[in-house]
């Protein structure tokens, strides 16, 4: 590569800032606002004129207003994505290996009907899943989550894994069977380190997927017995009745940022990679 | 003689039918490892959607369940003669349209930024450009309505009080068109990461020598990007156009925060959803799905069909 000009590099410079300034735009906002006291809200300005962490306060100490409604979504989203995404991961590892390594008919129908069912829209299951949970008990359940999150994060969870999972040399395997390893021991030194960034990223990409939620989440639950953090942020109120949510969502909202944040700057060549092979490999 | 004969066909024989049956025994494997994982994807879509069906010829509604009655397509009769529906088709079309196109154009180019950039730029930019897809789209659309809402403290309105002839009191959410200018604009900043992922997965594949050739024979950069990138590049496009056509036809999670669907942006999900949940019409609302639900195919074999988008191709090889 040759070496670039200065009017060059300054272009770079400049699209990379723009690119940042876009991106980041609205998680700089709400952090913004996440600061602003309720008189210092209308002030117009995207910088507080006062800083406060009274927001945070209001959802994270005891005595908060809105402190047992954030807290115990957060506990119901955290625990129903992480359930539907380990069930999904276990299930699709199977389906992705057989897909990747065994030759029978009907691989292709699983890789289309999984493509089918993660372009389906949402809300079409979601209200014969209100009636049926109403009258089964399933209703503002845990359960009654973690069953219709499967539909997100098993199909993407199938298509990802079976992407990975072609690219691994499973040769490998036999190889080391020759050179003396028991089966066992070639599986566990050949195939798992090979396919375990496979499986982490996948997990990743559905927990992302069920995190996400909101259509379920606001349909299928009435207390917080189940309700997830998005559908909880639109049921929060101020700390009196003519105080305007807005400081307590924002800062809620940054609670449930800064972790996903931090996983996409940790492992963001994994989900891209994850992200591309699982959609288009044409 | 004839023992001889038929032990030498036998062993003719077995080969093959060691074979098949070997074949059988894995064909059995793969169905036992892929077959939990198929079934339970069917069983959490095909019932619902059956039920969906079946639940649409009744006339039902939670408020008085006792009063449940087959009448055949007496709810699609109902909801396809209500303009109202016809306007949240428009309105969920109009939202697709406009979405897709911006996000293809914005998608391409934050796509181009990450193939060109240099190895430190890159690592920077693509981080960036996940940040939005990494956010729940709850929070987006909260973070974008505050921004621009001037009854939670919006800044926007006095950032462009400078354009002359701009109301600095104007609520963005009080009118059709400046209300679905902010719910675009908010699935446009939400999903772009995504398209243009699959639009650098597809850049990536260009034979870097055909533009290598194209140059040396004296083409400029805007004939190299229509001769020879964007061909090459015509089934990630389509792909992607294809994936987000249907995702954003399906648009619910910022239009139920900033409008709920009031002011003429109720796009087809949340009138589904207020018909079925809000006012507890299941029956009507059960016709609703089952329409959205037609939809999404028929765009999709429009897109299949029509501009044979091959979704699985590549895949099984």
């Amino acid at each position: 590569m040759r070496a670039m000009t200065w009017p060059q590099r300054i272009g770079w410079i400049v699209i990379t800032v723009l690119v940042l300034v876009w991106s980041l735009f609205p998680v700089f906002a709400i952090l913004m606002t996440s600061f602003k006291t309720p008189s210092g809200l209308f002030s117009g300005t995207l910088i507080p004129t006062e800083w406060t962490l009274q927001n945070y306060a209001e959802i994270l100490t005891p005595g908060g207003s809105a402190q047992e409604l954030f807290l115990t979504s957060l506990r119901n989203s955290i625990g129903i994505s992480l359930i539907a995404t380990a069930i999904a991961v276990i299930l699709a590892t199977l389906c992705a290996y057989a897909i990747a390594r065994l030759d029978f008919r009907g691989k292709r129908i699983i890789l289309v009907t999984a493509l089918a069912v993660s372009v389906f829209p949402v809300v079409s299951i979601v209200t014969p899943l209100f009636n049926l949970w109403r009258s089964i008990g399933l209703y503002d359940t845990w359960l009654g989550l973690i069953i219709p999150y499967l539909s997100l994060t098993l199909p993407i969870s199938i298509w990802t894994l079976a992407a990975f999972f072609r690219q691994i040399p499973w040769e490998l395997e036999q190889a080391a069977q020759v050179d003396g390893a028991t089966p066992f021991e070639a599986f566990r030194k050949t195939v798992v380190p090979l396919a375990a960034p496979g499986v982490f990223t996948t997990a990743i990409i559905a927990f992302f997927i069920a995190w996400n939620d909101f259509v379920y989440g606001i349909s299928l639950t009435s207390t917080d017995a189940a309700r997830p953090v998005p559908a909880a942020l639109s049921f929060f109120t101020g700390a009196s009745q003519f105080e305007d949510p807005t400081g307590a969502i924002s800062a809620a909202a940054i609670v449930v940022t800064i972790p996903v944040v931090v996983v996409v700057v940790i492992f963001q060549r994994r989900i891209v990679s994850g992200l591309t092979q699982g959609a288009v490999k044409g | 003689m004839s023992a001889a004969t038929t032990s030498r066909d036998e062993k003719a024989r077995m080969p093959r039918a060691k074979r098949s049956e070997r074949s059988r025994a894995e064909a059995r494997l793969g169905w036992m490892l892929a077959g939990p994982a198929f079934g339970l994807m069917l069983l959490v879509t095909l019932y619902p959607i059956g039920q969906a069906l079946y639940d649409s010829l009744f006339s039902l509604r939670l408020t008085a369940p006792d009063e449940r009655e087959l009448i055949w397509f007496g709810n699609y009769a109902v909801v396809l003669g209500d303009p109202a529906l016809w306007e949240s088709m428009g309105v969920t079309l109009v939202i697709t349209v406009i979405t897709v196109i911006l996000e293809l154009i914005l998608g391409f180019a934050l796509a181009l930024v990450m193939h060109r950039a240099a190895k430190k730029l890159r690592g920077l930019a693509r981080t960036a450009i996940l940040v939005p897809y990494g956010i729940v789209t709850v929070v987006a659309a909260f973070a974008w309505f505050y921004a621009f809402d001037i009854n939670s403290g919006g800044f926007v309105n006095s950032w462009l009080s400078w354009i002359p002839g701009f109301d600095p009191d104007l609520n963005w959410f009080a009118h059709p068109g400046t209300s679905l200018f902010v719910i675009i604009l908010s699935e446009v900043w939400k999903t772009t990461p995504f398209i243009s992922l699959l639009l650098l997965s597809g850049l990536a594949q260009v034979p870097g020598d055909l533009e290598e050739a194209a140059k040396v024979d004296g083409a400029t950069g805007a004939e190299i990007m229509r001769r020879v990138i964007l061909p090459n590049m015509k089934a990630a496009i389509m792909v992607a156009v294809l994936f987000r056509t249907l995702e954003a036809f399906r648009i619910f999670d910022n239009i139920y925060i900033m409008t709920a669907g009031a002011n003429g942006t109720e796009a087809l999900s949340l009138l589904a959803y207020n018909t079925s949940i809000g006012r507890l019409e299941i029956g009507l609302g059960s016709a609703i799905s089952v329409l959205l639900f037609l939809s999404v195919l028929v765009i999709a074999a429009i897109f299949i069909k029509g501009f044979k988008v091959d979704l699985a191709g590549g895949k099984n090889s």
